[in-house]
């Protein structure tokens, strides 16, 4: 399956002298749904746009299966596109709208009407073929963009933010059924979003951009357990970040670290440490333990503010030292004394070998990662 | 009435405005068509008994040509400046908006003047002697002068000068609203520059192209001064017309008539905007 289809390579671009883009390479696997993360202004819709052929690349290439489409004008190039705000025809009917990319390649129109009611029918608006785009809802509007850009069966279908203009319930709705087309037809996805919930969910590998540089590139699970800077940590998901000092090794593949007062072993990092280096330790909310205040085990520390969120228990916990801490845990039905007061006593833990390194990310420490 | 009493500022602006349209709206129309069916009198102008000879005169075959030629140099006049004034719209919406402002106030400018010294003004170009002739001359482009003035098409220069901005302004409105996403969406579906402004652009600036029609072609019927002044005695509009029915002629049921005439061919075209508008799916005018 890792084959690959759309190979971008030292694409640059700049707007008026500010570089979007700077020397991107990235490579899209056939049939893959790849998810462009990042902030506002991060270069993810600008990336988009080059492969769609709107904007023009300063420097660099792009090719599909082999073709050279740097230059390649957007209606010859084959990828579509659903845009943010879906940017269906107000003058055409849902029909017309669906038709219009068969109808400009000179399509017979049985073969056309054929395949515009496939087309409607999978994203379930048969009967809504007549209607003019204003008569529907944001959801089916948001079905009918999707049907106009997969009838033309493109190799590559671009999504800009598509569901950032629905509502949470919807949204999710959606996010399912993008998935499901996306398997059925077997196209690659490209998908833009700055939902990093939405990115984790849907994708099969995640970009994470920041200023016009990936970040990092992985697996949903790789971006979230393994976040490759602490941009990501912070970008994905909620993160509690620890100092900790290196001691020194302490076996083979493991080092002692001392974070919040603790003399904890840690599996070596993949960048270089000394003794005595100063590194972040990271726990998501979920690795965290909170325990009772006899136990022998973590840090003291005393619940400041707790959160029901349903099928978690949120709270967040200060320590003795001032570091906040968040933590989230799953109800545990058969332990009565799993809830907790304000201003309870409590120790904070967190599951052993859970916890990731990244090093320090200022000045000189910066150019240390770089050489490991 | 205590509701009345209660809103003294609500209860003045409505009778004001209906006021307004009472007795500066309908009631003139309604004296005008009330005129167009009477008959013509020496003395009091108008008298019963009520008749429909007026209208019966407008298909008078000498009363039909001059309504042909007016309508037939209106419509060159709009679509001159529909020519004109769509790409440059296009080109306007296209600026930077510092640009965009300049140009839009440049455009507006020549109505401080009013229009009867513009046109004027024109006469003194297109005049046998005049600037137009001289620069031709002096260039060597023509031996001797064009007659220009007092012809059909010096009429239509006036009108177009005069209309332009009135083509301009509503086109301008629909190609600000025309969405960038829309013109990129057709392009990812495969069409080209040209298929694009056919199955795109051009439905969705039809309701602007409607409007700009609508305020150049009827005002360009009823402007008498233009070819009153450069248009000689043969290159009458149907303003013309009606002017003389009432100065000259003094038949004011006739005059009444053909201006009323006109007010329908207008009420047609305003429905024909709105059912352009309602086609896209936006409510207006």
């Amino acid at each position: 399956m890792n084959q690959t289809l759309l190979s971008l390579r030292a694409l640059s671009k700049q707007f008026d002298g500010k570089s979007v883009l700077d020397s991107l390479d990235l490579d899209i696997y056939d049939g893959e749904f790849l998810t462009l993360l990042g902030p506002s202004g991060c270069g993810k819709t600008t990336l988009l746009r080059l492969m769609a052929g709107f904007e023009h690349p300063d420097k660099g290439s792009i090719t599909l299966a082999g073709d050279d489409l740097t230059n390649t004008a957007p209606e010859h190039r084959p990828l579509n596109t659903v845009f943010q705000n879906y940017a269906l025809f107000p003058h055409m009917s849902v029909f017309d709208n669906v038709a219009y990319g068969l109808k400009m390649e000179k399509r017979p129109k049985e073969e056309i009407r054929q395949r515009v009611d496939e087309a409607l029918a999978m994203v379930q608006l048969e009967e809504y073929a007549g209607r003019k785009p204003h008569q529907l809802s944001g959801g089916q509007q948001q079905r009918v963009a999707i049907a106009r850009a997969v009838v033309k069966r493109p190799k590559v279908l671009l999504l800009d933010e598509p569901l950032s203009a629905l509502d949470y319930k919807l949204r999710r709705t959606m996010q399912v059924e993008l998935k499901r087309l996306q398997r059925e037809l077997g196209i690659t996805f490209i998908f833009v979003t700055h939902d990093q919930e939405e990115a984790l969910s849907m994708s099969d590998r995640v970009v994470v951009l920041k200023e016009g540089v990936i970040q990092q590139l992985g697996t949903p699970r790789e971006v979230y357990e393994r976040p490759a800077n602490l941009f990501t940590a912070r970008f994905v998901g909620e993160t509690n970040f620890f100092p900790g000092r290196v001691d020194g090794a302490d076996g083979e593949d493991t080092i002692s670290v001392n974070v919040l007062g603790l003399k904890r072993s840690f599996r070596k990092p993949d960048f270089q440490v000394a003794e005595g280096q100063e590194l972040h330790v990271l726990l998501r909310p979920e690795d965290i333990r909170v325990l009772a205040p006899e136990s022998t085990d973590g840090v003291p520390g005393k619940v400041v503010e707790r959160n029901y969120k349903g099928s978690t228990l949120d709270s967040v916990i200060h320590l003795e030292d001032g570091t906040e801490v968040l933590a989230s845990e799953f109800f545990d039905e058969d332990d009565p004394a799993f809830d907790y007061r304000l201003g309870e006593p409590v120790r904070v833990s967190w599951v052993d070998g859970w916890e990731w390194l990244l090093p320090q990310e200022n000045g000189l420490a910066q150019g240390a990662i770089a050489d490991a | 009435m205590h509701n009345l009493m209660q809103q003294p500022f609500r209860t003045a602006v409505l009778v004001l405005v209906w006021g307004w349209l009472l007795f500066l709206v309908l009631a003139p129309n309604l004296l005008v068509v009330g005129a167009s069916v009477m008959t013509r009198s020496p003395g009091t102008f108008i008298s019963l008994p009520l008749t429909l000879d007026a209208y019966r005169q407008l298909f008078d075959p000498l009363y039909l040509e001059v309504f042909l030629h007016s309508l037939y140099m209106a419509a060159m006049t709009t679509m001159v400046c529909l020519l004109i004034g769509y790409p440059f719209a296009w080109s306007l919406s296209k600026m930077g908006k510092q640009r965009q402002v300049l140009l839009v106030f440049l455009l507006i400018v020549p109505f401080w003047t009013n229009s009867l010294v513009r046109t004027y003004a024109l006469k003194l170009i297109l005049a046998t002697n005049g600037l137009l002739n001289s620069a031709l001359m002096s260039l060597g482009w023509i031996d001797e002068p064009i007659q220009m003035l007092y012809t059909e098409g010096a009429v239509i220069v006036g009108l177009v000068y005069l209309l332009l901005p009135f083509m301009i302004l509503p086109l301008y409105s629909v190609f600000e609203d025309l969405r960038e996403d829309l013109l990129r969406a057709s392009h990812d579906l495969g069409a080209g520059r040209w298929s694009t402004f056919i199955h795109v652009i051009v439905p969705l600036t039809l309701p602007g192209v409607l409007a700009g029609v609508m305020l150049v072609l009827l005002p360009a019927m009823g402007l008498f001064f233009v070819p009153d002044i450069l248009g000689g005695s043969r290159n009458l509009l149907v303003g013309n017309v009606i002017k003389n029915q009432f100065l000259d002629a003094r038949n004011w049921p006739f005059g009444a008539a053909a201006s009323i005439v006109l007010t329908l061919a207008m009420a047609f075209l305003m429905f024909a905007h709105r059912l352009s508008k309602r086609r896209i799916g936006e409510h207006g005018v």
